[in-house]
């Protein structure tokens, strides 16, 4: 059996490093995919952090808010991405936003309830001494219970992270850019299995480095979070989505699992 | 000075935390409030710094009312200790004492020195300072959290059961600070606490709470425990009080004998005569440290030419410094000694003399009315 595995990966690195790239036709080959791929997910984490920080502060310090916002965004992820894609057409066209848009949505989905359980979660007399020596609310939410919930905000952060760089493919499907492209239209229009192979390839190594990455954020972003640090403490008040360092527990919300297609 | 006048918390679910309040903390002494749980202790203190605002009756420091201060900068001027410490933890010990400094604008490195200053002052390490706030005991963050509060200079100190989350020796070494602090520093502490003990080592003045948010007495430590005004005040206070009473009665009225202290280097032959009259005699060394008692039973048989040095004694136990304990202290170390005898030491630690126990018994005798 080795011998035909052996000639199909064979096959199929072939074909990738054959189309790797040409400099001829920039637009054509994987490379520029895998650009496109990673100027879609990141632009669309960006701006669903960019989002889900103020939303989340507004939310903690206004709380009435939370309810009626954290309903209305995840109606909309009930939204297959597929719909939104073709929704968005008319209006933006064959550009980024069009996949841009929704998926920085659905990152804002999975971070909002990060960001506001990480900021409750902030312990309560951590909170009370920063009154006591003179915090205002907006000085104490910016300097001490943003900062105590980055490991909470990065947790999450990581699962959206996945989601997004798995849902860009589905861009494709609407002839947007992306990895997808070689997995839908190369792909399965040709019934032939080399491109399908290294665009899912690819899009797992990019989850994996992206993941990495953020690690990486979290361990020079919060030295002060160490593992072992609120073991049996008497300090967690609130169940967050997700463990404050750690692996997330999305059951507690009600945002669907990262598979969303 | 801050004076509580007719200060009342009532919450709209009907609860009365703190019921009409008047009340003077001195300026430059240490006022504790003590009382049972959810006797409106931190409701009240919490007043002061406007984390509470009274629903009636108001709060002055300084004769200023605090409803004129902003808040935020009111509280800037008054430290604030918790039972927790309430430490950040995003932030090193050392930029947690700096806080308040930076907040009041502060460069950061006068800050930090200011900081490390104060680790030494609150008796922590300075190497400590680069340590994150879960890296240290819970005693060390409570040190930390005093040093913060004091970080300002600021004239008044809140505390709210700063250290009932330590250990007792570590509680014990944490107040002895508290009170060397304050000798000198002079600031104008109010501290919460559930334990009277606490409340009458480290108050000047206590002001004791019962249920419903009420004051049910307001006096020095001395008064509550020897005239508490009522069963409630009483039994608060325990029924031990007479002992505990003896703490301000001062050991250097105690009679000090030292026909029985004899140096090391005497013979048995010499000692015998008082050792019939005395049955416990106490060695020292040349320099008058204390080195244990013999009975006048160990004698027996002993031949002479013996010398003291070369008899097995009895272990010595506690003593108390005749100049500066209390009779509290005196008591202690007669009950605690083999001998029932307590040794009176100085200063440095050199024997001035033994009470028997009818010198003792006589002096408790006086204090008692
Ligand atoms: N937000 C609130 N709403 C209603 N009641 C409250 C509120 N905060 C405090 N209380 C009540 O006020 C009373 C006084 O509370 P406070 O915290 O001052 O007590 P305490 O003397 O400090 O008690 P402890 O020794 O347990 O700390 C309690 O009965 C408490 O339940
Ligand atoms: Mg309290």
């Amino acid at each position: 059996m080795s011998a035909g595995v052996w000639d199909w990966s064979q096959g199929v690195w072939d074909w990738a490093a054959a189309n790797w790239y040409f400099p001829q036709e920039p637009g054509r080959g994987i490379r520029p995919r895998l650009v496109e791929h990673i100027r879609l997910a990141y632009a669309s984490i960006a701006i669903g952090l960019a989002l889900a920080i103020p939303l989340g502060l507004a939310c903690v310090r206004w709380k009435v808010l939370y309810p009626p916002l954290l309903t209305g965004v995840n109606v909309l992820y009930a939204v297959p991405s597929i719909a939104l894609f073709f929704l968005l057409l008319p209006y933006t066209g064959f550009s980024d936003w069009t996949a841009i848009l929704p998926l920085a949505l659905y990152t804002l989905v999975i971070l909002l309830p990060n960001v506001v359980d990480g900021l409750n979660q902030v312990p309560d007399h951590v909170r009370q001494a920063a009154v006591a020596m003179g915090f205002g609310p907006l000085r104490r939410l910016v300097r001490v219970e943003t900062p105590v919930a980055v490991p909470v905000i990065i947790a999450g952060l990581r699962v959206a992270s996945v989601a997004t760089i798995s849902m860009v493919s589905v861009a494709s499907l609407v002839g947007l850019g992306g990895l997808g492209r070689l997995i839908l239209s190369d792909g399965f229009r040709r019934q032939f299995d080399a491109p399908i192979v290294v665009g899912v390839v690819l899009v797992v190594l990019l989850a994996f480095a992206t993941d990495a990455l953020l690690v990486l954020a979290q361990r020079l972003l919060t030295p002060w979070a160490r593992r072992d640090r609120r073991r049996g403490g008497p300090r967690r008040r609130r169940r967050a989505a997700v463990s404050p360092v750690g692996a997330p527990a999305l059951e507690s919300t009600a945002v669907a699992p990262p598979g969303k297609g | 000075m801050i004076t509580f006048e007719g200060a009342a918390k009532h919450y709209p679910d009907g609860t009365v935390a703190v019921a009409d309040l008047d009340l003077t903390v001195e300026t430059g002494r240490t006022t504790v409030f003590v009382g049972p749980s959810g006797s409106g202790k931190t409701t009240s203190l919490r007043m002061i710094n406007r984390m509470v605002e009274p629903t009636r009756g108001t709060v002055r420091i300084d004769g200023v009312d605090i409803r004129d201060r902003d808040p935020a900068l009111l509280r800037r001027g008054i430290g604030y200790v918790i039972q927790q410490a309430g430490l950040f933890p995003h932030r090193t010990v050392l930029d947690n004492i700096a806080t308040v400094p930076l907040l009041v604008g502060t460069s950061r490195r006068a800050a930090r020195a200011r900081a490390a200053e104060l680790m030494e002052l609150v008796g922590l390490d300075p190497a400590m300072g680069r340590r994150w706030p879960h890296q240290l005991s819970g005693g060390q963050q409570q040190r930390v959290g005093v040093a913060r509060a004091l970080a300002a200079d600021p004239p008044v100190l809140l505390m709210d059961e700063p250290f009932s989350a330590v250990d007792p020796v570590v509680r014990a070494g944490l107040q002895d600070e508290l009170l060397r602090l304050q000798q000198e520093l002079h600031k104008t502490v109010v501290f919460v606490t559930h334990d009277i003990d606490e409340a009458v080592r480290l108050g000047d003045r206590i002001a004791v709470f019962r249920p419903g948010g009420e004051l049910a007495q307001y006096d020095t430590p001395e008064r509550l425990l020897t005239t508490p005004v009522d069963g409630f005040v009483e039994s608060f206070v325990g029924h031990d009080r007479g002992v505990r009473r003896l703490s301000f009665f001062p050991a250097r009225t105690l009679p000090l004998r030292d026909d029985v202290v004899f140096e090391d280097d005497l013979k048995v032959e010499d000692v015998r005569h008082i050792a019939a009259e005395h049955p416990w005699l106490l060695v020292v060394d040349t320099d008058r440290t204390p080195l244990g008692w013999i009975s006048e039973r160990s004698l027996v048989g002993v031949p002479s030419g013996i010398r003291l040095s070369e008899l097995d004694t009895v272990p010595y136990g506690h003593t108390f410094t005749a100049e500066t304990d209390s009779l509290r202290a005196a008591l202690d170390a007669a009950v605690l000694s083999p001998a029932g005898r307590a040794v009176g030491v100085d200063g440095d630690g050199r024997v001035l003399g033994v009470v028997s126990q009818d010198e003792l018994g006589a002096a408790l005798w006086s204090v008692a009315e």
